[in-house]
């Protein structure tokens, strides 16, 4: 009995998704659990595991495909003969494809249509032009919708006005739970140490792999992450007031709590000591005081989050994403740590579930970690503040009407003055500048 | 309200006008005695007088040019051709003489020239032709094409009023087989005004004459798959009313153009660049034609069935056009 491999919904709004990658290949054997292929979708990018062990027989879909969920995209055949089957092309040259069931299977797959083998779910294949109308376009440009989210049931998949009127007349076609927010990434720097050269560039994102030129220009598709990013950066610009705010806070003693407790920290946690649980720390305190800063705009009304759910912005390869934090009042420093971390390494090796980059009511990016003295972040809606945490550096600084060097962060605060006045966003910033400078928890 | 045949309008409209306006007079072939090829004037000879009922020998460009000459004096003639493919034979002094007047001197020339054309009752190519658009090409005339009794009634007294030459096509297959009411008091139908026959949101059907029953029927038919059929009847093809035809493309997004007059050069060709030019953002499809193919009008009853397009035909068009 085979079993079918489905594109998983990630998400109650996601209807499709790409198949980025095939990890197995036809004819190859696959354990329960094991990952199979990865997807991409609007929300999260994840690997998808297998639901069953034994050989995968069918594949339905080639990469960068877009699928849309509940729909087949291969086939496992549990039956242990078959474990040992060999690639379908020979099995389909050798014998007749009725004798071999997984050869009649293997040949089925290639006569049929994938969309009509998949199911009745149009299927758009990546990169192919999306078809709709003259009219379709101009609602969707009215409206400013993406095209290529509108499922098309006309002929070959087409969009025709009756799909996009579908479409907008969805509640969740406005869309703006967007996961990804901020212009840059929480990173993980090593601790400061004085006296020595202060906060050396943290982990590299991977350059992106350089374009072959054979024309002047070579257009590439965005990725459905990064149109999720733009529509959403752009949605959140033409949604809040905009205002940034800049602080100075010296680390001298976050520096020193680092520096007395990381060894002793790493050895009974298992993970090192970082910058980002503090300063994930001073803004849940500051949030706590300040909750008009964990709220949200809803028409004309002012939503207040009892939770304290603080997004902390990952740069990956192919994008940025921002997985969050639940819950984050209610975790002492070392929950904290180890959610920061869990995170951030589920988002770079794309395991990341649709519920980890949804519900922030803060969010914090680090432009610093590229040596960036501070930012203005773009709000992650409907968010109404986003921090950005500046590089860490030792700079000269009056102290007693002295010069004295001391590692210095620049904290800026990008805050939707539609909610915020400056008088709150500056008290609220102050409050972590003050948590920070005369850090007291213990971090053990 | 009485109910008359498609004939018997045109019929009572004519008469109505010779009674209100003595300038108004009849001219053509075998329409005194005989009372025309179809009987639209019998009894009028009796009613009216051999001055205003006038039998001519057979050459349409001499009874055209007497016309034409007529109604420069003050009168106004009502042209019968017997057939409308023999319109042919008086084209010059339709197209250079009755059209250009009034733009070169500004003279009237209050005119109709009327007659049965279009197919479908195995005339052969000599008596079934839809040829109005060699004078929806030509500027300086009115053309129109009534498809309901009331409509040729209202618009064949709007024609005999006009200070202007208008063609008036009569559909041969509507005399007598389409019935119905038509007021006994003074009526016009405006020229240059179109009709919504039948009022829908996924699919328009701009038509004209007996194509217009067609279209009902097609759009009755896809009424069943739950497909929404506009049918929009021109009424008038010169001047046409543009914005009756962009209103209804705006309203249902996908539209189909159907005549039975041949493909090429048709009214459909020329309402296809204007809904392009005009409502291009409006439309969800292809404009769609549904056409008599390009060819004379066959005589052998299978082909001419084959040649003419039907509710069948236009049900197909409008399935796929409908998936689009």
């Amino acid at each position: 009995m085979p079993t079918n491999v489905v594109m998983p919904q990630m998400g109650e709004s996601i209807a499709e998704g790409t198949i980025t990658r095939w990890i197995k290949k036809v004819g190859d054997r696959v354990e329960r659990d094991e990952p199979l292929f990865e997807i991409s979708t609007d929300k999260v990018d994840a690997e998808i595991p297998s639901p069953a062990s034994g050989v995968l027989t069918k594949i339905l879909f080639k990469e960068n495909e877009i699928v849309a969920v509940n729909i087949v995209v291969a086939e496992i055949d549990g039956d242990g003969a078959s474990a040992a089957a060999p690639p379908p092309a020979q099995t389909e040259e050798k014998r007749p494809a009725d004798v071999e069931p997984s050869a009649a299977a293997v040949s089925q797959a290639r006569t049929a249509h994938p969309a009509a083998a998949a199911g009745q779910e149009p299927v758009r294949p990546a990169g192919q032009k999306i078809r709709s109308s003259p009219l379709v376009r101009k609602i969707a440009r009215e409206h400013r919708v993406d095209l290529a989210r509108v499922t098309g049931t006309g002929l070959g998949g087409r969009i025709s006005k009756k799909d996009i009127l579908a479409y907008l007349a969805q509640p969740s076609a406005v869309r703006p739970a967007a996961p990804t927010a901020g212009p840059a990434a929480i990173q993980t720097p090593p601790p400061v140490t004085r006296p020595g050269p202060v906060a050396p560039p943290g982990p590299q994102v991977p350059p992106a792999p350089p374009i072959a030129f054979t024309e002047p220009t070579q257009v590439v598709p965005m990725t459905a992450m990064r149109r999720q990013i733009a529509e959403h950066m752009v949605m959140s610009k033409r949604t809040s007031a905009h205002v940034a705010t800049v602080f100075e806070v010296e680390m001298t003693h976050v520096v020193e709590v680092i520096g007395q407790n990381a060894a002793e920290f790493e050895r009974r946690n298992g993970i090192k000591l970082t910058y980002t649980p503090f300063f994930v720390r001073a803004a849940v305190q500051a949030l706590k005081q300040f909750p008009l800063a964990n709220s949200s705009l809803d028409g004309e009304n002012i939503v207040y989050k009892r939770d304290i759910n603080i997004g902390v912005a990952v740069a990956l390869e192919t994008g940025l994403i921002v997985p969050v934090v639940k819950h984050a009042d209610e975790k002492n420093f070392l929950g904290i740590s180890r959610a920061v971390r869990d995170l951030a390494e589920r988002a770079r090796s794309k395991r990341l579930s649709v519920d980890d980059v949804q519900g922030g009511t803060f969010t914090i990016t680090n432009p610093g970690i590229f040596g960036s003295l501070f930012g203005t972040p773009i709000i992650n809606q409907p968010q109404v503040a986003i921090m950005g945490v500046g590089t860490i550096e030792r700079r000269p600084v009056v102290r007693n009407d002295a010069i004295a060097i001391r590692p210095m962060v620049y904290l800026s605060l990008s805050f939707d003055h539609r909610v915020l006045d400056g008088a709150v966003a500056d008290q609220f910033m102050g409050h972590i500048k003050k948590g920070l400078e005369n850090w007291e928890e213990s971090v053990l | 309200m009485p109910v008359l045949t498609h004939l018997e309008a045109i019929k009572q409209g004519i008469w109505e006008e010779m009674e209100r306006d003595a300038a108004v007079f009849l001219i053509g072939e075998d329409i005194a005695e005989y009372g025309g090829a179809f009987k639209v004037t019998a009894g009028m000879l009796e009613k009216f007088g051999a001055e205003r009922v006038i039998d001519t020998p057979i050459s349409e460009s001499a009874i055209v040019g007497a016309a034409v000459g007529s109604a420069l004096m003050g009168l106004r003639p009502v042209v019968e051709m017997q057939f409308m493919d023999f319109i042919a034979c008086g084209f010059d002094q339709i197209v250079n003489m009755a059209a250009k007047i009034h733009y070169r001197w500004g003279a009237k020339v209050p005119m109709v020239i009327r007659g049965p054309s279009g197919a479908g009752v195995h005339g052969g190519p000599y008596h079934s032709q839809s040829n109005e658009m060699w004078f929806v090409h030509t500027p300086g005339l009115k053309v129109v094409v009534p498809a309901t009794a009331y409509d040729a009634k209202g618009l064949i007294k709007a024609a005999i009023r006009d200070d202007n030459p208008v063609i008036f096509y009569e559909h041969k297959f509507l005399y007598r087989r389409i019935k119905d009411e038509v007021p006994e008091e003074d009526y016009i139908v405006p020229i240059g005004k179109a009709a919504v026959r039948r009022e829908g949101t996924d699919l328009a059907i701009i038509t004209y004459g007996a194509m217009v029953w067609t279209a009902l029927d097609a759009a009755a038919e896809m009424e069943k798959e739950g497909v929404s059929v506009e049918v929009v009847d021109l009424r008038s093809l010169l001047p046409y009313d543009e914005e009756a035809v962009l209103a209804s493309v705006r309203k249902c997004s996908k539209v189909i153009l159907l005549h039975e007059d041949t493909r090429i050069g048709g009214m459909a060709g020329e309402l296809a660049a204007v809904i392009s030019e005009k409502a291009f953002d409006d439309l969800d499809g292809p404009i769609v034609r549904v056409t008599a193919p390009d060819t004379p009008v066959p005589f052998s009853p299978p082909l001419e069935e084959y040649f003419l397009p039907n509710a069948e035909k236009v049900v197909n068009a409008a399935r796929k056009l409908a998936a689009y």
